[in-house]
């Protein structure tokens, strides 16, 4: 390796200078637009719901389809804490990220083996089993009603939830960038390194001695914690918890945001969840009822032209390279 | 407790119908596709609209839906689906969400979102009850009528599959694609016409379960999952292991929201799970299979 290629690989772990941009734009936002405080709050969340999913998907190649498990996981333990122990929703996130981190962990069994199918089998399956859980122990989780009555204390004890969702934005972002920046530094770290080299080729990393399911297991609780942070932080701000929650189409959603922005890249998740709610309003103002029609021409669309040129725009004229 | 066996068994065999096709093009094209449900439904409405609309009569409106939705599955696979064979697991399950979806949205724009009634003939409607007291033993006519058919197909099937020149082009290019290929075997037409067949299966299934299963337009978000559970669980390289997982699933289900309604389907969740992580390839696979 020559000096030119060691200072390539540093370079792409230093931050840009156009990401605190970027962030403070993001912050900046929820004063420069103030009706739409709710929304950049909910893509924040949404964001960071995408960016655990990522993780998973993007850096260690696992397909799953019950990701919503852990969200729901996070919302409910949060939500439930709030209303029966204490207000603060700081530690109500701590509590939502160590319940889900906990359910991850357990999960995390179930997708060591197996085959892509299997795996997808299994997330589905344990998504479907917190549905039904949470569905059942209606005189815990409020069953089919959702949960209500959950009155948030201010953070920190100072920044009162406001009606029109700016605490709530700054709140969420102020999560998400610390997440992120975690999140970054693991994917940077020699254990993201691990765990592109079990996505790549499982067989080969195990030969030269990577410890594959422990790898596997942690980096799931991990996804598994930032999705729980992700619902916590949703039931906080909107002060309610419902089924909703742990619904399939949940899971689906977040796959194809984490797809629009690009699967193995961290903004992938924020890009894709600004681009996601951009398209959700601009259609479902024209269609209200039947925008999963167009959601879904969409994702059949993207695969058929490939999902990488999306984000390459400069592939879509000209030829294909053979 | 026989009543429930035996409606668990009818219930087994329709899943299986339902899924035998998924089984199928699964092993053979490697292919995760979540949107059979979708022609299944697709097999349901034709068969509610033609009863409805234009009164033709309920036996004979299965084999029109097993045609119509194999004709939908062979345009779909020649344009849609053909081109993503050799794409990541990734991209085909975001494809056939986007199909599930599509389909969803559609019949709901089309025929609206409440459940349809399937008006069965009077000769269908009765029950048979034989015995007496914990071995009674109770038999719609139209969970009989479900089980003959199916029971009737799956020999049917069989026989296709182990004694006929095309069930060996079948196995041969489920077991090695290449191969096959350059022993003669045209492929892409193996590929076409078991995808077609399954999908006029799925259809046929759904026409018939409309009546047990219910028929709305969320059905192939809905039964997706079990579909996906005979498959996993059944293992795609024989019929028997669908067939057998399917039963299994069939009565499981029905015992278990029969004994344990509180539980509901969390019963049969959880034995999926737990089967997968003890066998990942399925229960019923040969061994040294693919």
């Amino acid at each position: 390796m020559d000096a030119s290629s060691t200072n390539v690989l540093l370079r792409s772990r230093r931050m840009r200078p156009w990401e605190p941009v970027l962030w403070l734009l993001a912050f900046a936002a929820p004063l420069a637009l103030p009706g739409h405080a709710l929304i950049i709050n909910e893509i924040a969340i949404v964001a960071l719901f995408a960016l655990s999913l990522d993780l998973i998907l993007g850096y260690t190649g696992i397909v799953s389809l019950g990701h919503a498990a852990f969200f729901g996981m996070g919302g409910y333990a949060a939500a439930l804490f709030a209303k029966h122990v204490m207000p603060d929703p700081l530690v109500g996130l701590a509590v939502g990220i160590a319940a889900a981190t906990l359910l991850g962990a357990v999960a995390s069994f179930t997708v060591m083996r197996g085959t892509d199918l299997t795996r997808l089998m299994v997330t589905l399956g344990v998504g479907l089993i917190m549905l039904e859980l949470a569905n059942k122990l209606d005189w815990l989780t409020g069953g089919a009603d959702g949960l209500q009555g959950v009155v948030m204390g201010p953070v920190l004890g100072k920044f009162e939830f406001d009606l029109f969702g700016r605490t709530a934005a700054w709140y969420s972002m102020s999560v998400l960038l610390v997440l992120f920046l975690l999140a970054r530094r693991v994917v940077q770290s020699p254990f993201g390194a691990t765990l592109k080299a079990i996505r790549d080729n499982r067989l080969r990393a195990m030969a030269i001695g990577i410890p594959v399911t422990a790898k596997l297991a942690q980096v799931y609780t991990l996804a598994a914690a930032l999705a729980g942070a992700a619902g916590a932080l949703l039931t906080q701000t909107t002060g309610f918890a419902s089924l909703d929650l742990f619904e399939f189409h949940r899971s689906a959603d977040v796959m194809l945001i984490l797809v629009i922005g690009g699967v193995g890249w961290l903004y992938g998740g924020v890009v894709g969840a600004i681009g996601f709610k951009l398209l959700q309003d601009l259609i479902s103002a024209v269609t209200p009822q039947y925008w999963t029609f167009w959601i879904g021409l969409f994702l059949v669309v993207l695969v058929l032209v490939g999902r990488e040129r999306l984000i390459r725009p400069w592939t879509w004229f000209g030829g294909r390279k053979a | 407790m026989l009543t429930i066996l035996f409606d668990g068994v009818a219930y087994g065999m329709l899943l299986f119908i339902l899924a035998v096709g998924l089984a199928v093009t699964m092993g053979l094209m490697n292919f995760i596709n979540l949107a059979h449900g979708a022609f299944a439904m697709a097999g349901g409405y034709i068969t509610v609209l033609l009863m409805q609309r234009l009164n033709v009569p309920f036996l004979w409106c299965l084999p029109l839906a097993f045609i119509g939705t194999a004709l939908l599955g062979a345009v779909l696979e020649r344009t849609l689906y053909r081109p993503l064979y050799h794409k990541a697991h990734l991209d085909q399950v975001l494809f056939s969400i986007g199909l599930v979806f599509m389909a969803v949205a559609t019949v709901d724009y089309f025929v609206g979102s409440t459940g349809q009634i399937i008006q069965l003939p009077a000769w269908l409607k009765g029950r048979t009850e034989l015995g007496s007291g914990a071995f009674m033993l109770g038999m719609g006519h139209y969970r009989l009528f479900i089980i003959a058919v199916c029971a009737a197909l799956t020999v049917g099937l069989q026989y296709v599959l182990t004694r006929t020149r095309f069930g060996s082009r079948l196995r041969a290019s489920v077991d090695d694609q290449r191969v096959a290929a350059g022993m003669g075997i045209n492929v892409n037409i193996v590929f076409l016409s078991t995808f077609a067949f399954g999908s006029g299966l799925a259809g046929l299934g759904g026409a018939l379960g409309a009546e047990v299963l219910g028929l709305d337009p969320s059905f192939p978000l809905k039964f997706m999952i079990y579909f996906l559970i005979v498959v996993a669980v059944g293992g795609t390289s024989s019929i028997t292991g669908p067939l057998l997982a399917a039963l299994l699933l069939g009565i499981a289900d029905v015992a278990g929201k029969y004994y344990i309604p509180k539980l509901g389907a969390f019963i049969v969740y959880s034995l999926m799970i737990l089967i997968l992580m003890w066998r990942p390839q399925g229960l019923f696979v040969r061994k040294g299979g693919k």
